[in-house]
């Protein structure tokens, strides 16, 4: 029978591989906006599983309004970056250093 | 094990392979295909949890639409993926560390608390609806107003990611549709008044030159 801890544990490995994602791919923003993806997925599988076993839909309510908020913040995120590459002609995270002092 | 919690296991394995691909793989192309693996195997293991809805918005709108725009996006930058790629060996001891102490950490609260519990009965079925009525129930009545900004924060992100990518580029050959429509016939026709026939040369009339 599956548990509630073998979602949470699905979530937290999805969550460690991102995390270890943005650490060696630092330099490459559109792996880290995966990620990113990732990051939220994991957090999503958490709530869809204590929304099924605590018997509550405010976590699958939530995640809605998760998969809305990442929408949005993907399609800002990669306008942003097309912005980037094309004023800069890179999207090496190293090279984008203008503002610093 | 029940057929279940083998499912279970293959869509798990599958989603943390995928997932290990994305942030390992050297073209963004691949580690964007793979990300689409990994949100639909996820949408499998949350068919298992009883999410149905959640699972097809799952897969309409991250592998149908984000991925989409993903692709769209990594094919139209032309990269050079040589300088993005150093320093991946030097910080990859450092990030293998860091994710499996966390992940050590993570394993330990969730084992701690020991949830061997049977799963209850599931909730949407127990109310006696579907799982999609279950949560519209929940959506359209206690969280009206946060689907309302939802809706609002969609718009406001369509409208910023418009201008962001709009650009004039000076010396383009462009139609400009007001212009189009409001131009009137005396702007492209010039009416001359003019005689109908041509008046007779004036040599013809002296008529000096007939032989």
């Amino acid at each position: 029978m599956i548990t509630l801890a073998h979602f949470l544990t699905l979530g937290a490995v999805l969550f460690c591989i991102a995390v270890a994602g943005i650490f060696i791919n630092r330099k490459n923003v559109i792996t880290l906006l995966m990620a990113i993806e990732l990051m939220l997925l994991a957090v999503n599988t958490n709530f869809v599983a204590f929304s099924r076993f605590l018997g509550d839909p405010s976590g699958q309510v939530f995640v809605f309004f998760i998969l809305t908020v990442a929408a949005a913040e993907s399609a800002i995120g990669l306008a942003i970056l097309v912005v980037l590459f094309r004023n800069r002609a890179t999207i090496n995270v190293t090279e984008i250093d203008s503002m610093k002092g | 094990m029940s057929f279940q919690l083998i499912c279970f296991y293959a869509f798990a394995a599958i989603t943390v392979g995928a997932a290990l691909a994305v942030i390992s793989v050297r073209s963004p192309v691949h580690a964007a295909l793979c990300l689409v693996l990994t949100f639909f195997s996820t949408a499998c293991t949350w068919l298992l949890a009883d999410a149905e809805f959640l699972a097809i918005a799952l897969v309409l709108v991250y592998v149908g639409a984000v991925m989409v725009l993903f692709l769209f996006v990594v094919m139209m930058l032309d990269l050079d993926l040589d300088p993005l790629r150093e320093g991946f060996v030097r910080a990859l001891p450092v990030g293998i560390v860091v994710a499996v102490v966390m992940l050590v950490e993570m394993l330990g609260l969730i084992g701690v608390r020991s949830m061997q519990l049977p799963a209850p009965p599931e909730p949407a079925a127990a109310a006696g609806m579907s799982n999609t009525s279950w949560l519209a129930n929940a959506l359209f009545s206690q969280f009206l107003l946060p689907f309302e900004v939802a809706a609002l924060i969609l718009t406001v992100a369509i409208v910023a990611a418009i201008p962001l990518t709009l650009r004039r580029r000076t010396g383009t050959r462009t139609q400009n549709p007001g212009r189009q429509v409001m131009v009137q016939a005396r702007d492209r026709v010039r009416i001359v008044k003019m005689a109908a026939e041509k008046p007779a040369p004036a040599a013809d009339k002296t008529g000096e030159t007939t032989p």
